[in-house]
């Protein structure tokens, strides 16, 4: 690797040749010092966590100061219902600042499982908190604080006229659905089995965000997502309801990350399954615990 | 290197047999060596000329043409894919015309991975044929001239052989770059099984559900790329002129 470079910016550079040789040093001990520092934050997780530079700016200053930092990891389909209630919490608890990380939740379990610090977990479905309980991150028992359901998001108007779950077979309809290794997924192959009708998506997306980008930008007719999703991108997607999905509830866990603050944590907690926490995410169309 | 350590690690090597034979993954790997070498092609057959233009043309906005087509290498790969379903999806405005040309649309089809993966690769291909191209200057072609060589001759002859060498890193760089393309292909082609989930797709999805199975394609993937670059480049084409 190095041979040709040198040869060539010395053969073409008039500078003398020891100049490109220390600017290649210089950059490989730039890309050392970059790697070991990837590696030891890794180590040790600052609690500035991936995503939380999304949630909206610290409404009063000096909040370091009084009851410091909460942080949380919830599943994506949370981050509307999530972000307006870590201001209302913020509001109650002077002091204290809420920083969320909206990812996947098998993401956020797979971070949680190597070490990342957190001190609430918020999962969209019960598979992926069992898996933070067997992984020994989690502090007593999750508690369900809501349930969702599937939708099928359709272009606004419906132009296709999609009006059932068997309409989604129709002949000449590009429709798209998520993986069944994620929970939107093993949602909709539920109702597959419990209607008897088999889909043929076009696609198997990764998350549900994915599919409802897949229907706005035009390219799919159709989409099975989360009635939380279609009810947060109205507007952009038309969502239809069908009777089916009822037998595919989702329930979202929440849980005490253990080795956090665990009292404010169990603040938090039941903020969300509170009446506060209960009316916020109704807006968006979750369904309550059952 | 240590990354690479870190997976081997965390592996389960007695595992590995059952998880490679698995038929999610042996088609995955399949399709990811298929769209490989057709987007390598496609890089060849365009990157050759462009980097041709770029080293030898004297025209206004040749740094400007330059610039663009090494875009891909500074653009996180999940823009270039949004970029091209609103260029090629069915409302981009190059996708209308080929549904109403052919009545077939290009997202979610193998057609797309093989764009997308053209897309990102060929920069690759482009810069490290420029550099020889720039570096061999044209005074062989000019001597072939004077001798009298036409030149389709001058370009068989002398032109080739020089590049021979840049060629083939390009190639093995291009091929690398397709095998791992990840960001553009899920945004722009999605990912169904057999059509358009490469092993990089595979191992995303698996990572959902199995870790374990996840590290283990991570590794055949690895493996796959190492014995390509290995057979791909021979000893000839790295010692140049011969």
């Amino acid at each position: 690797m190095k041979k040709p470079a040198f040869r060539g910016s010395g053969w073409r550079s008039p500078r003398p040749g020891a100049k490109p040789r220390m600017s290649q040093l210089a950059l490989a001990v730039a890309a050392v010092a970059l790697f070991a520092g990837a590696c030891s934050s890794s180590d040790e997780p600052s609690t500035q966590s991936g995503g939380s530079s999304f949630t909206a700016p610290a409404p009063k200053g000096g909040d370091d100061a009084g009851g410091g930092t909460l942080t949380v990891f919830a599943a994506a389909s949370l981050t509307e219902s999530f972000t307006a209630l870590g201001k209302a919490f913020e509001a109650q608890h002077p002091g204290v600042t809420v920083k969320f990380s909206f990812a996947g939740s098998s993401g956020l379990v797979q971070q949680l499982t190597n070490g990342a610090k957190a001190d609430v977990f918020a999962s969209a479905d019960q598979a992926n908190m069992d898996k933070a309980v067997q992984g020994g991150v989690i502090d007593g028992q999750p508690a369900v604080f809501a349930t969702n359901k599937l939708a099928i998001a359709v272009a606004p108007g419906n132009p296709k006229g999609i009006k059932s779950f068997a309409d989604l077979n129709k002949a000449g309809l590009t429709v798209v659905t998520c993986a069944p290794q994620v929970p939107c997924g093993s949602a909709t192959k539920k109702v597959e089995q419990s209607t008897g009708v088999t889909l043929k998506p076009k696609s198997e997306e990764q998350d549900v965000k994915q599919v409802l980008n897949k229907v706005q930008s035009g390219d799919a007719d159709a989409g099975l997502v989360y009635v939380t999703d279609a009810t947060s991108a109205a507007g952009k997607v038309d969502k239809v309801d069908f009777p089916e999905a009822s037998g595919a509830i989702n329930d979202y866990p929440i849980a005490v990350v253990k080795g956090g603050q665990g009292a404010l944590a169990k603040q938090f907690d039941d903020f969300v399954l509170g009446t506060e926490g209960k009316t916020e995410l109704s807006k968006v169309g979750f369904g309550p615990a059952q | 290197m240590l990354p690479v350590v870190g997976l081997l690690v965390r592996s389960d090597l007695t595992r590995l047999p059952a998880l490679i034979v698995s038929p999610s993954s042996w088609h995955a790997l399949r399709l990811s060596l298929i769209t490989a070498a057709l987007s390598t092609l496609a890089c060849v057959l365009l990157g050759v000329p462009l980097a041709v233009v770029l080293a030898r043309a004297r025209f206004r906005g040749v740094r400007l043409l330059r610039s663009v087509v090494l875009l891909p290498l500074v653009l996180p790969p999940v823009v270039g894919g949004l970029a091209l379903l609103y260029l090629l999806g069915r409302k981009g405005f190059l996708g209308m015309l080929i549904t109403t040309l052919t009545g077939e649309s290009v997202p979610f089809t193998t057609a797309a991975v093989v764009i997308a993966q053209t897309f990102v690769a060929m920069p690759f291909l482009v810069v490290s044929l420029e550099g020889a191209l720039r570096g061999a200057g044209d005074r062989y072609e000019q001597v072939a001239a004077t001798l009298g060589a036409r030149p389709w001759t001058v370009f068989r002859r002398v032109t080739l052989p020089l590049l021979l060498p840049a060629l083939g890193s390009g190639v093995v760089l291009s091929f690398a770059r397709a095998l791992g393309e990840f960001g553009a292909t899920i945004t722009f082609a999605g990912s169904l099984e057999d059509v358009t989930r490469t092993l990089p797709l595979e191992v995303y999805t698996q990572a959902e559900v199995d870790i374990d199975s996840a590290v283990a394609l991570s590794l055949l993937l690895i493996i796959v790329a190492v014995v390509v670059i290995a057979l791909a480049r021979p000893r000839s084409w790295e010692g140049g002129l011969r």
